[in-house]
């Protein structure tokens, strides 16, 4: 017993001094910062200078010269292949010194970066969109990963613990550091990954969408921890589509378009508005993000009536509650929810059962109730699906282009079950144009292609399958203002040409400017239904808000 | 019109094997004297290694299927043996009537592997593994521990016969048969290449230009009908090439025109994108285990005419030949990936290894050493490959 109080004893003893000593650090360098401060009216901790990089056949980065001041949010925007990424491995050493020419001076010193450790050590972090988080070890241990609390070889479980516990509140993450990294959702893991950049000393965190998984609450607790670490002294780049957020919290923006900074922004000083960032990630000015259609509403084509469905796993847990909904031929119909609201799992209980147990109600099509069994019935019956999820559920990544535009609909080019390839081409290549799908060729691998371009050639898939109702969840996600444009189009053909169009979306913007009618959803249930007249960023909230109030 | 650069730019990759197939094959012909390439062994060739090149066809499908292997295949070829020899040799039955039942056991060890894999969803690798010591045992048991032998000789002529000679005499030394079979086929292939043209035409798509599209049949043609020549100039055609020649032609259209055969690639390159869009992955699963059981019970049934015994040694290693085979043959260990004359190519490579290093004399410690630093160079060489494709 006493063996174990003296353990304890002794630990708290090192906690204190390791915190005091944190405490005298963080001084120093509140000192270090004033008397700079008072030397020099701006001082950038970061400034890369005349920046190339080449790629085989093509220039990724062209004379980029990036500045930005210490302490400051710094956001970097631009579409899809504009160069961002790019420019953040040529900073974090991911693109070893060498392989681009141009210089990166950090805190006034030039880097040579060989590697990434190379980075981390000069205090350069960054947080890449695919989180680097292990999810079978404990939130402790992933902070410390690779960094671990060790003398020699051994590692000091109750220091990695109990500074993980204290990195973990700066963040504001409430969890046990044993859990495991599992068991928490992608907001937390988002925290965690920052502890785990803050373990590192950072001095300049850099983030790539952090918040393109996360829903709106997690991206609000995410972007105002920003906020905080900025008080803390800290630099942060922050890589995002979301204009909004970029102007929520951003002190500078730098504009990307085509390997070359097209402006950089001071916020406090500049005019800056989402449509000049736009007109300058786009080149053009976009003077409607939505384009026109002509509306041509017909029948009720497509009912759901009383539809409920239970968790597939939990027992007992009804996860969409007995949610109605209809659709007319040449209407696009709008399900605003966030994630998490059943959205996704009512499409795909729909969709032949994809998801879910003991499923109930009616699926009526042109006056005729359907039962849908799988997917093939599905699809027999008119039905398509496009995944919020392209790349792990969307598409075959390591086929090419041709192969997964015909997957769904081999039957269509096949003569008793041999595949006509020549056919196959053909039509490929017919999407390829009417879609504008920009590849080399119809036999590149999906894999290879933009957000965008995979995004159309999952379209052209589901269209390919001659579907009369369309189920489209999130079809914009992750993709640029430019494509964006291009996939609304489209949609508004496929609804001009009579179809019937189910637009998934958690973005209101989209909603508002697409849709004919919408209904809002919230914990499983169709808490709201409203007409394009009526739809309005405050009606559609007032309808969650008062459900949440009726639960309650 | 496409270029002798841009064909070869495109399938680099796809007929690298081939090429260090002839590579390998000349360098042996040279060391061994120039016995390799002997009539005599080429057949001999053909008839070692006719187990691994059945099995390789099943195993293909599994790998394609989602990077699953099956670790049973050397078992199940143990016990089909043993039971084709408990109902020829023990109890005489008709031996036609027997190879039936020994094709039916096949398919029901594959329901019932598949059933485990496909609808219960436990791993492949640990029901092929139980499936590996199960059948093994089933097969000593059956068999008690010893050898039965001999077969009838209708039955060892599955392994060791060859076609007879229609057009015997003549006064040649040489098989018409062997020479009439290899003009047919190139005949028919010379007829698929213009319809195949004519309809790339059709479509409006770029094609190789003539001569090189002359140049490229030339090329097949000689191939076709050397082999005929060099088959002709020992005892002709054997049956088990014929055997293999229609596996080969059935599983190679199956996986590449058909709709199931699609369905295989789909499943293997992306699953849940597969189910989404229609394809019952279950039943694929299902089917490409009962076909590979089925497979393992030809080869179960032509390593027993060969050996002319059901042996409880059988099969042994039989599995790891089959995988090594697929891996060479350029199939991707994630599934999505492969083809079957890839993996027949592989098989190849490893049998004019293991002949060729025979003739020579090389130890059979050091046939393993060369035959695994061969599978991992191939694997590595693939994998490099792809790797500078992205970058």
């Amino acid at each position: 017993m006493s063996v174990y109080l003296q353990a304890g004893q002794a630990l708290a003893v090192r906690l204190v001094n390791i915190m005091s000593y944190r405490f005298l650090l963080l001084g120093d360098h509140i000192n270090y910062i004033m008397i700079l401060g008072v030397d020099r009216a701006v001082e950038y901790i970061l400034e890369m200078r005349n920046i190339t990089k080449l790629f085989p056949g093509v220039k990724a980065l062209d004379n980029v010269n990036l500045k930005v001041r210490k302490g400051e949010i710094h956001a970097l925007v631009g579409e899809n292949g504009a160069g961002k990424s790019t420019l953040m491995n040529v900073l974090s050493g991911v693109y070893p010194y060498g392989t681009y020419s141009g210089s990166i001076f950090f805190e006034g010193k030039e880097c040579i970066f060989k590697g990434i450790k190379d980075s981390e050590r000069t205090g350069i972090v960054i947080i890449h969109q695919e989180l680097a988080l292990v999810p079978s070890l404990s939130i402790g241990e992933n902070i410390f990963l690779g960094n671990e609390r060790a003398k020699r070889w051994l590692i000091n479980w109750n220091q990695t613990h109990m500074q993980a516990a204290e990195l973990m509140k700066r963040v504001g993450l409430r969890e046990n550091p044993a859990t495991l990294v599992k068991d928490i959702g992608v907001g937390k893991q988002q925290l965690v990954e920052i502890a785990k950049a803050l373990a590192k000393n950072v001095k300049l965190l850099i983030l790539d969408e952090p918040t393109a998984a996360l829903n709106e609450e997690d991206s609000e607790n995410l972007l105002n921890l920003l906020l905080e670490l900025k008080k803390d002294g800290i630099t942060c780049i922050l890589i995002s589509h979301k204009l909004n957020e970029v102007l929520k919290v951003a002190d500078s923006i730098t504009i990307l378009r085509d390997g070359r900074v097209v402006e950089t922004l001071d916020k406090h000083k500049d005019d800056v508005s989402e449509d000049r960032i736009i007109k300058g990630m786009v080149g053009r000015e976009l003077t409607n993000r939505f384009p026109e259609r002509t509306r041509k509403i017909g029948e009720v084509i497509f009912e759901v009536r009383n539809w409920n469905v239970y968790h597939p796993l939990i027992e007992g847990r009804k996860v969409i509650k007995d949610v109605s909904i209809k659709v007319r031929k040449g209407e696009i119909v709008g399900i605003y929810g966030l994630m998490g609201s059943g959205r996704t799992e009512f499409a795909m209980s729909v969709f032949g059962k994809s998801y879910g147990k003991h499923i109930s109600g009616q699926i009526i099509k042109n006056g005729r109730e359907l039962v849908l069994n799988s997917v093939r019935q599905a699809i027999e019956n008119g039905l398509a699906y496009v995944t919020e999820d392209r790349k792990s559920a969307g598409l075959i990544l390591i086929d090419d282009i041709k192969r997964n535009i015909s997957l769904a609909s081999l039957n269509n080019i096949s003569k008793n079950l041999v595949v006509d390839e020549n056919r196959e081409i053909y039509v490929a290549e017919e999407y390829r144009r009417k879609l504008n799908i920009k590849c080399s060729s119809v036999l590149q691998k999906t894999g290879n292609l933009s957000g965008g371009n995979q995004q159309k050639v999952l379209l052209s898939k589901w269209i390919f399958a001659n579907p009369d109702i369309l189920i489209l969840d999130e079809p914009t996600r992750g993709i640029d203002v430019g494509a964006k444009y291009e996939i609304y189009k489209i949609i508004n053909n496929l609804a001009e040409e009579g179809k019937a169009v189910i637009l998934i979306s958690s973005e209101l913007p989209e909603i508002l400017g697409m849709c004919d009618r919408v209904y809002v959803m919230n914990e499983g249930m169709i808490v709201g239904e409203l007409d394009r007249e009526e739809a309005s960023q405050e009606s559609i909230m007032k309808c969650i808000i008062q459900s949440i109030k009726e639960v309650v | 019109m496409q270029t002798i650069k841009d064909v070869f730019k495109n399938n680099v990759r796809q007929y690298a094997m081939f090429i260090a197939l002839i590579v390998i094959s000349i360098f042996f012909q040279i060391l061994t004297d120039g016995i390799l390439l002997l009539p005599q062994n080429v057949t001999n060739l053909v008839l070692q290694n006719s187990y691994v090149l059945i099995l390789a066809i099943g195993m293909t499908l599994c790998i394609l299927s989602g990077g699953n292997i099956d670790l049973s295949v050397g078992s199940v070829s143990a016990f089909i043996g043993a039971v084709a020899g408990t109902l020829i040799i023990n109890m005489k039955m008709d031996v036609g009537l027997a190879i039936f039942i020994c094709l039916l056991i096949g398919i029901a060890i594959g329901v019932w592997q598949g059933f485990w894999i496909a609808y219960l969803r436990i791993p492949a690798f640990i029901v092929t593994l139980a499936g590996m010591l199960m059948f093994r045992g089933l097969t000593i048991a059956m068999l008690k521990g010893l050898t039965l032998s001999p077969f009838p000789e209708k039955f060892q002529q599955i392994s060791a016969g060859f076609i007879p000679d229609m057009f015997g005499g003549f006064g040649i030394s040489l098989n018409i048969t062997a020479l009439m079979v290899g003009a047919i086929i190139s005949v028919i292939y010379v007829i698929f290449q213009f319809k195949k043209r004519a309809e790339q035409k059709r479509y409006g798509f770029e094609v190789i230009t003539m001569p090189l599209f002359i140049m490229k049949i030339i090329l097949v043609l000689i191939g076709i009908n050397l082999f005929a020549y060099w088959l002709a100039a020992y005892k002709g055609l054997p049956i088990i090439l014929v055997l293999i020649g229609i596996l080969v032609f059935v599983y190679s259209f199956f996986t590449t025109k058909t709709v199931p055969g699609r369905y295989i690639y789909a499943m293997g390159g992306n699953e849940k994108a597969a189910k989404l869009s229609g394809i019952n992955t279950n039943k694929v699963l299902f089917f490409t285990y009962v076909n590979m059981a089925f497979l393992a019970a030809v080869a179960g049934i032509v390593f027993a005419a060969r050996l002319n015994a059901a042996s409880p040694q059988a099969g042994i290693n039989f599995e790891l030949d089959a995988i090594a085979a697929c891996f060479i043959g350029g199939a991707s260990a994630y599934g999505g990936i492969g083809t079957v004359t890839g993996s027949i190519i592989g098989a190849l490579v490893m049998g004019v290894l293991n002949n060729g290093m025979s003739i020579m004399g090389v130890g059979s410690d050091m046939q393993m050493i060369i035959k695994g630093f061969v599978l991992l160079v191939a694997v590595a060489f693939d994998v490099l490959s792809k790797n500078r494709a992205r970058a």
